[in-house]
């Protein structure tokens, strides 16, 4: 694996990940409404991206259910991973371990499909909740979110100076004073991270939304795809240089905040 | 137990309890029954019969019928082949990537793996979408090709299975490079160097001693990417031909446009099985790792 076969190899790759990535910038600029032949330049299809209430309505959606469920993720997820990592023994303790792992590896039909039917059977029998939409979807975004909070939360639980507890309980402070004085600082890097993962995941999921919503609740995937699917449109390639663009500047200010926050832990 | 460490202990079980496990019993029960045109589209599981007493509705009746019909075996059979050809393309693909950022000094090594993993936070969708535009007949590859006198008349791409590997490739690959990367850093560089000493040339090298090491990665790695393509819906669904059968699709089709709930449910539960007995496996290996 020498000389000039690796290069050549991770070069080829790398313009695998990126090249339709940067055809779909530049065709966002096309005046031509035939996606890839090049028509001038012009920024047409972001003033219609933004005359267009359903993308605009079904965004809103998307972030709103993001929010939700991210802010119950943080918390179902945290308090999983508090349980597995410091409770020891309890009963029940290698369901939960199940129940927080599988999410992970679940294909997303079988959970939309499953999440669905319990809600259906749950109208029925008990009439909550009463037809579907944004609620269901924040309900099935949280439980398949919180199983990467989890993990995230628990790597980092895992890690921590235990020691810091029991200072802390040794000099007289509750359960819940440590737990919030103590663990809860030490570990709020990781669910910020896990918050922004959940995030992400959220908005980013079509499959598990579309068996879930009802009419009235789409989200921002589920249009993007019933439009796509009849074929290419330029307007989705300004919404995709849009989002493409922020997640660019997220990245970037993570970085330097992540850079200067190694700086100070040295100096 | 004192009631606040109960309470700690129930919010997470209650919550994964009622809309993580409950569900698949839900899943399981309506895969026994059967469909009719009502609301909800399924006959209920107890009937009272006439002489007041409750009968239990249950069939197989659904579960013979994806035996029978070779449509669904042929989907099954067909998913884990488009799973298993995209996973061996990922491995091609991301083992020299993985390799090359795990030699690489840093900065440089950062930056590459940055670049890994940065097309992951853009949407899955967009993604995919993106291959659209450059698989078409009138598509970027083809417009390059014609322009450069390569072909005459577009290849048809779009709507193959080439397109849904393609696809799924692309969509996994960081998922495939992130479990090699990690392991082939912990590769002792000492290893190689003895072996460079005592004659061996760097083939040999990479077959005899860095490629049997880093198996845990790669089976790590392969089963990342071959899990989730199983179930996969959307990448053959935008990519694929009508002919491209995958039981995601399948799945979906069942429910959103025959709305027939039972065979859906029944198919759900068959590929439960198809994905757990892969995952157990892993963790059986794993937890060997471990004790050893």
């Amino acid at each position: 694996m020498r000389g000039w076969f690796l290069p050549l190899a991770v070069l080829f790759g790398f313009i695998f990940l990126y090249a339709p990535i940067v055809s779909l910038v530049v065709f966002s600029f096309n005046e031509s409404r035939l996606v890839t032949v090049w028509g001038g330049f012009s920024t047409r299809w972001y003033g219609e991206l933004l005359r267009d209430r359903q993308i605009l309505s079904s965004a809103w959606v998307s972030l709103q259910v993001a929010f939700w469920s991210a802010n119950l993720a943080v918390i179902v997820g945290t308090l999983g991973a508090f349980v597995l990592t410091r409770f020891g023994k309890f009963f029940g303790r290698l369901l939960l371990t199940g129940m927080i792992t599988a999410p992970l590896v679940m294909p997303e039909v079988i959970t939309g499909l499953s999440l669905l039917l319990l809600f259906v059977s749950m109208e029925l029998t008990l009439g909550w909740p009463a037809g579907r939409g944004l609620t269901t979807i924040i309900i099935a975004h949280t439980t398949f979110c919180a199983a990467f909070v989890a993990v995230i939360a628990q790597s980092r639980l895992r890690s921590m100076d235990e020691s810091l507890e029991e200072a802390a309980r040794d000099l007289g402070a509750g359960p819940v004073r440590v737990f919030f004085d103590v663990t809860l600082p030490v570990i709020a890097p990781a669910l910020v991270a896990g918050w922004l993962l959940a995030f992400t995941l959220s908005l980013d999921d079509l499959v598990i939304a579309s068996f879930v919503s009802g009419p009235g609740a789409s989200t921002l995937p589920m249009v993007i795809f019933s439009k796509v699917r009849l074929g290419v449109s330029p307007d989705v390639n300004a919404l995709a240089t849009i989002i493409i663009g922020f997640v660019l500047v997220a990245v970037i200010i993570a970085g330097w905040l992540m850079r200067r926050a190694a700086k100070r832990d040295i100096g | 137990m004192n009631w606040r460490r109960a309470l700690v202990i129930g919010i997470p079980m209650v919550w994964l309890g009622v809309f993580f496990l409950a569900p698949f019993f839900v899943l399981g029960r309506i895969s026994l029954a059967e469909a009719i045109i009502a609301r909800p589209p399924f006959t209920p599981l107890f009937e009272r019969a006439p002489d007041g007493t409750l009968e239990i509705i249950a069939s197989l009746e659904n579960y013979r019928f994806l035996i029978e019909d070779a449509l669904y075996r042929n989907a099954y059979l067909s998913s884990i082949r488009v799973a298993l050809v995209s996973t061996i393309f990922a491995l091609l693909i991301g083992y020299p990537i993985a390799y090359y950022i795990a030699r690489a000094p840093e900065p440089k090594r950062s930056i590459l793996l940055l670049m890994v993993i940065l097309p992951f936070w853009t949407s899955f969708l967009l993604r995919v979408y993106a291959w659209m535009g450059f698989l078409r007949s009138n598509g970027v590859i083809n417009n390059a090709l014609i322009s450069l006198g390569i072909i005459d008349a577009p290849l048809r791409m779009m709507q193959t299975d080439f397109a849904v590997y393609i696809g799924i490739v692309y969509t996994y690959l960081p998922f495939m490079i992130l479990p090699l990367y990690a392991n082939l850093t912990k590769l002792d560089g000492a290893l190689l160097e003895a072996a460079s000493d005592l004659g061996a040339s760097p083939m040999v090298t990479f077959f005899t001693i860095t490629l049997p090491l880093s198996l845990p990665g790669i089976v790590a790695g392969s089963m990342l990417v071959f899990i989730p393509a199983i179930g996969e819906y959307v990448i053959p669904a935008l990519l694929g031909g009508p002919d491209t059968l995958m039981i995601g699709r399948v799945l979906w089709d069942e429910f959103f446009s025959s709305r027939d709930w039972p065979v859906a449910s029944a198919v759900a539960i068959v590929m439960l099985f198809l994905v757990v007995a892969p995952i157990m496996w892993l963790q059986s290996i794993q937890n060997r790792r471990e004790i050893d």
